[in-house]
């Protein structure tokens, strides 16, 4: 079988309010793989991904329908609860955003208290091995009890990172994660997501093709809410089936 | 300031407005340190003759000329933090049923309506609290309180209606439009993202407005409240109507008591002696020195809460 059924799509379609902003996407995901969803802005990738752990649903007229399974189960059926399945999908955003009010250790911790864990051990413990993950530890160690707005954008993206991998979540989406940052910051996000790809999922969207190049195992090109093209990356990139995808990568429109 | 210098004559129109506005500017900064000094010297009489005592003394005795202000401190504290204990739960519920769960064709009419309760005037709140909320007061909420926990010292005597619980009601009405748009527009504040984040953490709504609102927002809430407080301390007219103008200090929530404004609106036009009316203005005093450091202290929390909003 060459596709995992892991976690995956099935007739996924999205609308805000009248506009179909996804159309009868089916993709499969692969475990401990990180996948790309790159396309021009507006093509709907952000909005795919936010179906992804029922986030699309939280904006006013928003609807989601067909399926998505996570090892079988779907995400939409009537049982899931949205609440707690978003412990299971984590996601990191564009902009970096710790919460203001929040020590560096909160942040982190938040999700595990969210989840009813009160135990400090078991806290402290989770919060040092997320921050570890996201190569943040050394820098913070110091200063967990500062605000996490304290930090450099950079380690503030880090920090979400942690953030979300404290609930230890199978997959982990991230929505266009460097694009805020400066290109230091963003090659050690880089370097970590290809780390990070032996505990979790990943599935990451960008604007950058060289990213995606660089740092995932399939990609997909999404245009205008379509699914173009979905294979290996190397594949993708050097050999794409799609003449819309080989005018895209090669810089000729979006 | 250069370009001003060496081209003096060209420029005088420019020099003159400027000039203008910059005096006007100063004018009303100014204003405020002539009341005061304008208070503090009409006030010297009772300032001399007294000193501290005025604080601490709980004798009102015109006809004597005894003057103590301590009954309409407390009843200016008591009556203003009664007000804020009631309307703070209910705006900051009313702010985040408007900016968290209320639909936009719902929560743009409804925040129309709280901010117009602001635009009741002050006498008309007092006549509706002499007709409904005195009576409702005297014949079932104080009833009911008399009898359930009349053993506590804060709900004995007799139900009157009007007193210092009356009081406390409709300033908290009228402070809710205060402390209620304030905070909806620290809430509108924190960015969309916020709270998907915490939702995406895997949280409830109600934890989301508790991690992402609320603990965001706490100082600007706390403005909010403060900025209610003060206006509170300050009300006059419908205070002056419900709260029974008898300046004594009770325990009790039900008893008439007097507010430093009630007494001023009260006694000011009848004040015949030097010493009553010198009396009546260091109340101003006080309570001009009382509002005006409670406004501070909100303009503080706010201003403290917009600089920590904006990410690095």
């Amino acid at each position: 079988m060459e596709i995992s059924s892991f976690f995956s799509t099935r007739d996924l379609n999205a609308w805000f309010g009248k506009t179909l902003a996804v159309r009868a996407v089916n993709m499969s995901f692969a475990e401990n793989t990180v996948s790309a969803i790159i396309g021009p802005s507006g093509c709907g990738k952000s909005t795919f991904l936010r179906c992804l752990n029922r986030l699309h649903e939280e904006v006013p007229g928003a609807r989601v329908n067909g399926t998505v399974l996570l090892e079988n189960k779907n995400i939409y059926s009537k049982d899931v609860d949205p609440v707690e399945l978003r412990r299971q999908i984590g996601m990191v955003f564009q902009k970096p955003n710790p919460f203001p009010a929040f020590s560096v250790f909160d942040n982190v911790a938040v999700g595990l208290k969210l989840a009813g864990i009160r135990k400090s051990t078991i806290l402290k413990d989770a919060v040092e091995r997320s921050l570890r993950m996201a190569a943040l530890w050394d820098e913070v160690k110091d200063k967990l009890n500062d605000a996490g707005t304290s930090l450099s954008g950079g380690q503030q993206q880090r920090l979400c990172i942690a953030r979300a991998l404290a609930v230890e979540p199978r997959v982990l989406l991230m929505d266009e994660p460097t694009s805020a940052l400066d290109p230091i910051s963003t090659a050690k996000i880089e370097e970590l997501v290809s780390e990070l790809k032996k505990a979790v999922t990943i599935i990451i969207v960008t604007h950058n093709m060289q990213q995606a190049a660089r740092i995932s195992d399939q990609t997909a090109f999404f245009l205008l809410g379509d699914l173009i093209e979905y294979g290996a990356t190397s594949q993708l990139f050097t050999a794409p089936k799609d003449n819309r995808t080989e005018r895209y990568i090669t810089g000729r429109f979006g | 300031m250069i370009r001003s210098k060496s081209h003096k004559d060209i420029h005088f129109a420019d020099r003159f407005f400027a000039g203008t506005l910059q005096a006007i500017a100063w004018g009303v900064p100014l204003l405020l340190v002539f009341i005061a000094i304008f208070l503090t010297w009409k006030s010297l009489p009772t300032i001399r003759l007294f000193g501290f005592s005025f604080l601490t003394s709980q004798t009102w005795d015109p006809v004597q000329d005894q003057f103590g202000a301590l009954p309409v401190v407390y009843g200016t504290l008591v009556s203003s933090f009664l007000a804020v204990l009631l309307a703070a739960p209910i705006s900051i519920g009313v702010a985040l049923f408007l900016t968290e769960l209320a639909p936009s064709w719902l929560a743009r009419p409804v925040g129309f309506l709280v901010e117009m309760l602001a635009a009741i005037p002050s006498v008309v709140y007092g006549l509706w609290g002499i007709f409904v909320l005195a009576p409702l007061l005297r014949t079932t909420v104080q009833p009911a309180l008399a009898k359930s926990l009349g053993h506590f010292p804060l709900f004995e005597g007799p139900p009157l209606g009007v007193g210092m619980m009356a009081a406390g009601v409709i300033l908290a009405i009228m402070i809710i439009p205060t402390i209620a748009t304030l905070s909806r527009e620290v809430f509108l504040a924190i960015p969309a993202i916020q709270r998907e984040n915490a939702l995406a953490l895997g949280a409830t709504r109600w934890e989301m407005m508790q991690i992402a609102v609320l603990k965001t927002a706490r100082s600007g809430i706390l403005g909010a409240i403060i900025l209610g407080l003060g206006r509170a301390l300050g009300e006059t007219m419908a205070v002056t109507m419900l709260i029974g103008n008898r300046a004594e200090i009770s325990a009790s929530l039900l008893a008439p008591g007097q507010t430093m404004s009630s007494l001023l609106a009260n006694e000011y036009a009848e004040a015949s002696g030097e010493l009553h009316l010198s009396a009546l203005l260091e109340v101003g005093l006080l309570l001009f020195l009382v509002t005006f450091i409670i406004n501070a202290l909100a303009r503080l929390f706010v201003w403290r809460s917009t600089l920590g909003k904006s990410p690095r």
